[in-house]
């Protein structure tokens, strides 16, 4: 039976919201400490303890929901979600049900490499919850005991949830780099995914067109991937093991219940998770111990006008106003925000924008991952790199010195008019210049022959000589020079 | 006359006016606590000492002129279910017998900043659920009045320590009427503000919606004052209303100019005692001679009050209780009984070869949940969280705990209309006095009717107040209970005061007799 | 709706409680009695009826972005049942 299949993807992710304090109570977000240090009546459940709501995580969760498009309802409100597990204190998990923060958004994604065409992945909703703790297996007790830490309980997440639009792993993957670019240049979550910043679950199965017509696969939840790649990777394979499992088994969606399975990385496979029949009845009602939130349309255009430019606004702008490639642009700002802004800077301090673009494209990022550093660490600053390439339109510096110029200000920190003296660059003048291509040609009377004969290319034997005698000769105006001088004997 | 016959508005003029001291006064109600406690049972956990230290240490601090707090040396008691991380905070419950909070309730805060002596812990239906105090899980409180019967619940402590004279002041909670039920059947003043006048931080959680801390005391007068100390906004409790507190205690004395008193036509209807109704009527009565006018209306939504509090509090509370799973703190049940148990039904099984029985096996994480909370919580408690995650789970939702949200704003409705037309509502706390330690135990839907007249209040957020208004012929308490809309606190005193000024009934103290039946 | 031994035996298992074969019994009884009591509620007409989840509503109430001292270790697990010098321990949440 040789079939094809489309498989249908949907995507939730969860964000931490870059607070100092918890959603609910003060205790720190800072990651990395001490396990149960950061924690408090409240976060710890504790009787009589209330929480209180984080207005700065409801901040950065209306940006972000704004940012995606998303429909921002009037009245928003707080939900319990009802589970035991060691790490959720309280028996419930404060989250939002029906009635979340916003919906209806979308998120437009493209490929650099064309491999699909340009697509809205739509947004059913973005809601804010808190996180929950974390259980290690204690194997110091000497016991078979999981020892609980709640640092990371009662930090605030926003869940994105997207509809089932992807249609391939590369489309997942564009997803969720387009989601990360935008986080990050909102400034509303690091992403760090080592430390669970960004933390992504897939929805997946399969369309298939048979002789009864179209039918789907069961849906498969897809969780513990710790990277974007892993998301890559599980989609693939989830997708090839579905089919193989729909080709053995003729199972469609509605004969089992959904599944959920883990991505083990090494071992490049998904396994199914063991799950308890009544695990899905949550129980959610509104959490009386929390009030309502009201937001006005004012106030949602107040933060629309506050966003400033998005990833999509900067490669539009990049464009139009630098006449840089589709290509370029990408590279610019899927770099991040910073980088933008240092192109940005660098371009308004020279008189060449496509030159700024290649050489942070080129020299400034290779340099940033040979270093394993970051651009706010990089030691040019834009309006040195601007320098070098003014120097260079102006002909101050020779095109063939940038290269040397460029990694002494990088060593050293310093501007490119103390480069140029430590390099001991001197512009070499026009007469100079003619003097010793006449030397050269005086003393090469073959070449001279040659290019008389229609042979142009035989002066490019006096370039190396010309370089030998001054180190700062531009070889153009050599090649010109000594073209022009040979034509007139 | 006894230090333990004042008033505390008395006992604070004596301290004042260095007639008594606070070590005098706390000594004398840990007297009367010495030597009729063991009798009444209102009291879980009394540290005499600390009290003194406490009471000392007031006394020298006036005695040199420093600033004292506004209950400075006046005792007072804590329901125990107020976190105070000088002690433990038991709620009455197995679960948490020795859980000691890591912090203040902001009222047990409050107190404390205004130097009050906190004299000890009161008994309580676990977890404040119940409405006669039979639910504690470590004693008894018998009703100061005839100690065969109930003192009401859940604040039963509360209610017989300040009958009993055994303090002049107790804090207590009210859900469902925890505090005004109790107040009425054991003959003291039990108010329940304005849901969100007091801050709920640190009181442990019945039914978050509903709670709210209050006042129980001997006059009208000195609840005004211990609700003075009490009330304000909270920023650690977001449902706390944040708006000025008047000075009740200002303003108390003040009778109402043209009084409109609503009477309501569904709480007499069958069911009322002919005592409690005489009695309530008559109460009226005396407001009419008092220049009030009275007139009938209708909250035709109260009689599902009772259904809808059932739907929403055990609701609230089974989510509340979800926390007692013997991981961070309260009682977790023993490891090896579990495991053995465990391998006990897992062998049975395999014996059996029930494997489907095998697979729904509970894990040992599981199991042990179910255990330590099924050891820790009584029947009650049990009762309730098997009744509100019944409500909320799948397939109810929309039938009971939604439905009950609507109704919920229809009796707030009902109120609001109410109240363009009267003042305060008036009417009976409960439909019959004090009932018999046991009567109802078997009978749990009877013991919730107990908070007929009561529910209302706590599910449209108002203020109400229980005053005593007479009687029985066999000498059990009746109270009276007014109500008023949202944050009519000081209209709510002042008509209870009106009332009091014109009756003795809040005078009358247990006898003798009462006191000296032994059991 | 009559409420069922099956439906006590599953609530029981979302409440995590673990009922005796009396308890199940009784409170199939009990709750059966409550239920068919709190069934009145069906006769309310409440169209068009908003819920009421807050007795009193407020909205909008904030707290800022501070981070506040947090609990010293010890004394945020001198509660637990079971714990050590780090944590809190339970038996095992996978498997077990």
């Amino acid at each position: 039976m040789s079939q094809t299949y489309t498989t249908i993807i949907g995507l939730e992710v969860h964000v931490q919201l870059a607070t100092d304090s918890k959603l609910f109570c003060g205790c720190s977000t800072q990651f990395g400490a001490e396990p149960n240090t950061q924690t408090c009546p409240v976060c710890i459940g504790m009787p009589g303890s209330l929480p209180v709501m984080n207005r700065e995580a409801y901040d950065l969760s209306l940006k972000t929901a704004v940012a995606v498009n998303c429909e921002i309802p009037e009245f928003t409100k707080w939900d319990r979600k009802q589970y035991f597990y060691p790490d959720l204190p309280k028996g419930y998990q404060i989250s939002q049900y029906d009635l979340p923060m916003s919906a209806n958004g979308y998120l437009e994604i493209h490929d650099e490499k064309d491999r699909f065409e340009p697509k809205r992945v739509r947004i059913t909703r973005a809601h804010l919850e808190e996180d929950a703790g974390k259980s290690v297996h204690d194997e110091q007790a000497g016991t078979a005991d999981s020892e609980i830490d709640l640092n990371r309980t009662g930090t605030p997440l926003l869940e994105i949830v997207s509809e089932p639009d992807m249609r391939s792993s590369a489309e997942a993957r564009a997803y969720l780099s387009e989601l990360k670019l935008l986080l990050t240049y909102l400034g509303v979550s690091d992403c760090n995914m080592q430390e669970g910043s960004l933390r992504v679950d897939a929805n997946v199965n399969l369309h298939l067109d048979t002789d009864e017509g179209k039918v789907a696969t069961p849906i498969v939840e897809i969780k513990n991937m710790n990277s974007f790649r892993a998301v890559e990777r599980a989609l693939d394979y989830e997708a090839q093991r579905q089919f193989r499992v729909w080709q053995e088994t003729g199972k469609k969606i509605g004969d089992s219940p959904k599944q959920t399975r883990g991505w083990d990385d090494a071992a490049g496979i998904t396994r199914g998770q063991r799950s308890k029949e009544e695990s899905s009845d949550y129980r959610y009602f509104p959490d009386p111990d929390l009030v309502p939130i009201i937001v006005t349309s004012e106030q949602i255009q107040e933060v629309k006008d506050a966003l400033g430019e998005l990833p999509a606004d900067f490669r539009n702008r990049l464009i139009r106003e630098f006449g840089l490639s589709s290509y370029d642009t990408d590279v610019l700002v899927n770099q991040g925000r910073e980088v933008v802004d240092y192109f940005l800077e660098v371009a308004e301090h020279c008189d060449d924008a496509k030159a700024a673009c290649n050489w942070v494209t080129q020299e400034v990022l290779r340099a940033l991952k040979e270093r394993e550093s970051i651009i706010s660490e990089f030691a040019i600053s834009a309006t040195n790199l601007a320098g070098l390439i003014q120097a260079i339109v102006e002909g101050k510096l020779p095109k063939t010195r940038a290269k040397d110029a460029f990694e002494l200000m990088m060593v050293d920190g310093i501007d490119v008019a103390s480069t140029v003296d430590r390099l001991g660059i001197e512009q070499v003048d026009e007469s100079a210049l003619e003097s010793l291509c006449q030397e050269l040609l005086d003393a090469n009377p073959k070449i001279v022959a040659d290019v008389q004969s229609g042979k142009p290319q035989a002066v490019g034997a006096l370039i190396g000589q010309a370089k030998k005698r001054n180190p700062n000769v531009d070889p153009g105006r050599v090649r010109e020079i000594c073209l022009k001088l040979a034509q007139q004997e | 006359m006894s230090v333990v016959e004042h008033s505390a508005s008395e006992l604070l003029e004596l301290l004042a006016r260095g007639d008594a001291s606070s070590v005098e006064i706390t000594q004398a109600y840990l007297d009367r606590i010495a030597t009729d406690d063991k009798q009444i049972g209102a009291f879980l956990h009394v540290d005499p000492d600390a009290a003194l230290k406490q009471a000392a240490d007031v006394d020298r601090r006036r005695k040199a002129g420093k600033q004292i707090g506004k209950l400075a040396g006046l005792p007072v008691a804590v329901k125990d279910v107020l976190c105070d991380s000088d002690t433990l905070t038991t709620c009455a419950s197995q679960m948490l017998k020795s859980f000691r909070a890591p912090y203040n309730s902001t009222v047990v805060a409050k107190l404390k900043a205004a130097d009050a002596v906190l004299i000890g812990r009161t008994n309580m239906d676990e977890f404040a659920m119940g409405g006669s105090t039979e639910n504690s899980s470590f004693q008894l409180t018998r009703n100061p009045w005839d100690r065969d019967r109930v003192p009401g619940g859940s604040s039963g402590g509360a209610a017989a320590c300040v009958a009993a004279g055994m303090a002049p002041l107790s804090v207590g909670t009210d859900t469902g009427g925890s505090i005004r039920q109790p107040a009425g059947l054991c003959g003291v003043v039990g108010m329940k503000p304005t849901y969100g006048r007091v801050s709920r931080f640190g009181l442990v959680a019945f039914a978050s919606s509903l709670d709210q801390v209050g006042p129980l005391s001997r006059s009208t007068k000195d609840a005004a004052l211990l609700l003075e100390t009490l009330a304000g906004h909270d920023p650690q409790d977001a449902t706390s209303l944040d708006t000025e507190v008047p000075r009740y205690t200002a303003s108390i004395d003040q009778p109402l100019e043209g009084l409109r008193l609503g009477i309501v036509r569904e709480h007499f209807a069958e069911g009322l005692d002919k005592e409690v109704e005489a009695a309530v009527r008559e109460a009226i009565k005396v407001y009419e001679s008092l220049g009030a006018t009275v007139k009938e209306i209708s909250l035709p939504h109260s009689k599902y009050a009772v259904a809808t509090y059932y739907v929403i509090a055990p609701s609230e509370a089974s989510s509340n209780l979800a926390r007692y799973d013997g991981v961070h703190y309260g009682h977790r049940t023993d490891r090896a009984a579990l495991l053995e148990e465990l391998a006990a039904e897992r062998k049975q099984l395999e014996a059996a070869g029930d494997q489907a029985a095998l697979d729904a096996l509970d894990s040992s994480l599981v199991r042990m949940y179910r255990k330590s909370r099924s050891e820790g919580f009584g029947s009650e408690v049990k009762r309730r969280i098997m009744l509100g995650a019944y409500a909320l789970s799948a397939g109810y939702y929309d039938a009971y705990y939604l439905k009950a949200l609507k109704v919920r704003r229809l009796i707030r409705q009902d109120f609001d209309a109410a109240f363009e037309e009267v003042d305060l509502i008036a009417g009976p706390v409960t439909a019959q006095p004090a009932f018999k330690i046991g009567e109802m135990a078997d009978d749990p839907l009877a013991m919730y009717l107990v908070d007929l007249y009561t529910v209302s209040a706590n599910l449209a957020g108002l203020p109400g107040i229980s005053i005593p208004c007479g009687f029985s012929k066999s000498g059990l308490p009746i109270g009276l209970q007014l109500q008023a809309r949202p944050l009519a606190e000081e209209t709510l005193f002042r008509g209870a005061r009106m009332f009091e000024q014109a009756t003795d009934w809040h005078q009358r103290r247990p006898g003798a007799d009462s006191r000296a039946k032994k059991h | 709706m009559a409420i069922t031994r099956a439906d006590v035996e599953k609530v029981s298992l979302l409440a995590r409680l673990q009922l005796s074969e009396t308890e199940i019994e009784t409170l199939t009884v009990e709750l059966g009695k409550i239920v068919a009591y709190v069934d009145q509620l069906s006769e309310v007409d409440t169209d068009g009826v908003a819920p009421m989840a807050h007795a009193v509503e407020v909205s909008n109430v904030f707290a800022s972005d501070e981070v506040k001292t947090s609990l010293p270790r010890e004394q945020a697990l001198a509660n637990a049942p079971s714990h050590n010098p780090r944590g809190y321990l339970v038996p095992p949440v996978l498997g077990g």
